[in-house]
């Protein structure tokens, strides 16, 4: 069904237009001066300055992953995040954690790891989906590389990113 | 149900969920209600084992006629000739209880609904949480429940009981016993369809543990089986775990190609790697199971030595070439030999689809010399056969064989003799299945060779070609019983890997003019247009269970039993 807008009726003097360009211009000129004087400042100057402490709170940067307090694979290699990834940037190959490592309760962790970045869409469903909270969205937005073989983040690569995060995770609980 | 077809069954009335259906006497209530797509959640009940009723799961609401008191009228039936049903106020289990004549069951009543979410709570109460590690996840009857019938928080404050993890009960099974819900499927499966009762449960009571018997080990042939059956993640295959999240894989119906029976089942694959196959029901091949030895022999699909571009024999070696080239090397070499100067070595384990193209094969090239190499392996008296092709009696059937591998004397004696010049070998290594040694096929003037994987004979061939394995195929076979299957594709090959069938219609192309054929289809017209048996039958109406198609005498051990316990029965079967 058609929706009728229903035109504003101008005045006469609304129909000039000139009254609302001045005030426009007004705008402009307020803008201006205020900037002259250096009241206001409109350009941040990236890259000499970077976006780092500006960064709002909830600010989805590179996907990571993250080790616990006593640098253990937070990741159980589920395949979750794997799952969930939009537009499949994640490839996950599990492994069993052998009998005589000292972690070996959790029998599983991932063996490779890879976040194409090239294809990550930064939409923070890994981070929703995780189980485990292993996988984080940092801060970091500048990622870069020079081949594509270079913008996939491996394990490493993610660890690094990702650094340390406390808490209780369940695996570890002995109580689950 | 089985009971179908037998004459003089007795047929009662049953009212599930207040409407009235009719059932032979006999049902088991839980299989009543799943018949009329009630399906009453359960996880010990298993249709192909005994009843020993302990999950608890499939409670529902039962009733029967009232029983008048002496003196009192017997109860009026109303217009459709039902009593009227007085409820039971505590729920019996569906599961090893039979229906009755007016009786009245409830699978959505409040009763129901309150003792499922019980069974579940007590189920979850010493349960791990550890679905994100277990192979089970995606695939759990504990968690489909949980879903359905669950708290969705625990009351339990106390500490979970410890129990054994990651136990080593035999060659290909782990064990994970806080994860077990105590179903007792696998024991009764060892004991009852595998006859190799090492399971069992020890320290009854809240501390019950699945347990192996002392110095034994779940090691038959069948012990996969237990693994398919556990409704949570307390068996894992070695062999499949943690290689692949369940949700992941796509699941394509085909049959199992390691031995003549055929059994059914599924490929589980993702981007064209095979990662498991379990078994498919079907009651006239091999029930819901399979053998380990045919359920573990897919792992040469992933493998390195898999053949990915045809090969030409050039200066220096084989060299890779295009299709076109390599079969136009083929036919040239090929047409150039007189009749009976050639001889085909076709496979049982090709489909007969393939097999009818080398036979057309066999025909342009004008040569007697057909056979197959016979395989055969000790059987044993369960599923496994000993004949180890496929589709022996395809070959018969189709290429006129009576007796597999006879003529293979005859094709040796006329390579040493110089009569035979060259060599047509599709899908068979004939240095390490058939006894062949490299001097004799080095003495040829030409050989063809198609194979999935790099091989010895492959060394002495002048054209290689990467022939599809069983999961990148489509086709039909015959199975040891007579019955026509069909294999579906799965994966695609590596690489140019070609199917058979499309390798040598090309070659008969080459060599002799066009056939009309494109698709697997118009193989299988032409086939039902020149072989009797195949009359009237296409692929798609073969089926995922396939169809009886030649009388033979052969029995199926498993199936026998199975059939015996059904009549008696303490199965359902």
């Amino acid at each position: 069904m058609a929706i009728v807008v229903k035109r504003p009726k101008l005045k006469w003097w609304e129909q000039l237009y000139l009254p609302a360009i001045f005030k426009g211009l007004g705008i402009t000129l307020r803008h201006f001066i205020a900037t002259v004087r250096g009241k206001k400042k409109v350009t941040m100057q990236y890259p000499e300055e970077k976006w780092n402490d500006h960064l709002p709170e909830h600010y989805r940067g590179a996907p990571a992953l993250v080790t616990d307090e006593q640098d253990r694979e937070r990741c159980v290699a589920c395949q979750l995040c794997e799952f969930i990834c939009p537009p499949r940037a994640i490839t996950i190959k599990p492994e069993e954690i052998p009998n005589d490592d000292k972690w070996a309760k959790v029998e599983k962790r991932p063996k490779e790891f890879d976040i194409d970045m090239i294809r990550c869409i930064y939409c923070g469903l890994c981070e929703e989906v995780c189980p485990e909270q292993a996988i984080y969205l940092r801060k970091d937005y500048s990622i870069t590389g020079t081949s594509r073989a270079e913008m996939v983040h491996d394990k490493k690569r993610l660890y690094e990113i990702g650094g340390k995060r406390v808490g209780l995770v369940n695996k570890w609980n002995e109580l689950k | 149900m089985s009971d179908e077809g037998k004459p003089a069954v007795e047929m009662v009335d049953v009212q599930i969920d207040g409407e009235w259906h009719q059932f032979p006497k006999g049902t088991r209530m839980i299989e009543a209600c799943r018949q009329v797509g009630k399906e009453v959640p359960h996880y010990c009940y298993h249709p192909k084992l005994t009843s020993p009723g302990n999950c608890r799961m499939c409670l529902v609401e039962m009733g029967m006629p009232p029983r008048p008191r002496p003196g009192e009228d017997p109860p009026e039936k109303d217009e459709n000739g039902h009593l009227p049903i007085s409820w039971i106020p505590r729920p019996v289990i569906a599961c090893a209880n039979t229906v009755a004549p007016n009786m009245g069951i409830r699978t959505d009543s409040d009763l129901t609904h309150a003792c499922r979410q019980g069974v579940m709570e007590l189920l979850l109460i010493n349960h791990p949480l550890d679905c994100p590690i277990c192979d089970q996840a995606g695939e759990c009857r504990l968690q489909e429940f949980s879903v359905e019938h669950g708290n969705g928080g625990s009351r339990f404050r106390e500490q979970k009981v410890k129990k054994p993890k990651n136990v080593d009960i035999g060659p290909r099974i782990r064990l994970d016993d806080e994860r077990c819900i105590m179903c007792s499927r696998c024991i009764r499966f060892t004991d009852e369809v595998a006859d190799d009762p090492v399971l069992g449960f020890t320290d009854r009571g809240s501390h019950t543990v699945l347990t192996v018997h002392p110095g034994q080990q779940l090691a038959n042939n069948y012990s996969l089986n237990t693994v398919d059956i556990c409704p949570v993640g307390a068996l894992t295959s070695n062999d499949f775990r943690f290689q692949m999240r369940v949700w992941f894989l796509k699941e394509d119906k085909s049959i199992c190609t390691s031995c003549g029976r055929g059994c059914n089942i599924t490929i589980g694959s993702r981007e064209d790697e095979v990662y498991r196959l379990t078994p498919r029901e079907n009651n006239e091949v091999n029930s819901a199971w399979m053998c380990d030895h045919g359920r573990l022999n897919f792992h040469y699909l992933n493998s390195e030595m898999r053949l990915t571009d045809p090969l030409v024999r050039g200066a220096e070696g084989h060299e890779t070439v295009a299709w076109g080239d390599a079969i136009q090397a083929a036919a040239d070499a090929l047409g150039r030999c007189e009749a009976n100067e050639i001889a085909l070595i076709a496979s049982g384990r090709l489909t007969n689809e393939e097999l009818f193209m080398a036979r057309r094969l066999a025909s342009v090239m004008k040569t007697e010399f057909v056979d197959i190499v016979p395989r055969s392996g000790e059987a044993d008296d369960y599923l496994l056969a000993a004949d180890r092709n496929p589709n022996t009696n395809g070959a018969k059937l189709v290429l006129g064989l009576d007796e597999p591998g006879q003529a293979l004397k005859d094709i040796r004696e006329g390579m040493a003799q110089g009569r035979i010049k060259a060599l047509v070998v599709l899908q068979e290594n004939l240095i390490d299945d058939a006894g062949f040694t490299a001097e004799e096929l080095g003495k040829l003037d030409f050989i063809l060779h198609t194979y999935p994987l790099a091989n010895p004979t492959a060394e002495t061939a002048d054209v290689v070609l990467p022939g599809a394995a069983f999961s990148e195929k489509r086709g039909s076979m015959i199975n040891l019983t007579g019955r026509l299957q069909r294999l579906n594709r799965a994966t695609d090959g590596p690489g140019q890997t070609r199917e058979v069938w499309e390798i040598v219609r090309d070659l008969i192309q080459a060599l002799g003019g066009g056939n009309g054929i494109y698709l697997i289809e118009d193989v299988f017209k032409q086939m039902a247009g020149e072989i009797a048996e195949f009359e009237g039958l296409t692929l798609s109406k073969i089926g995922d269970l396939g169809v009886p198609l030649l009388e033979t005498d052969e029995k199926i051990p498993l199936l026998e039993r199975e059939r015996e316990r059904v009549a008696k029965g303490i199965i359902v079967g």
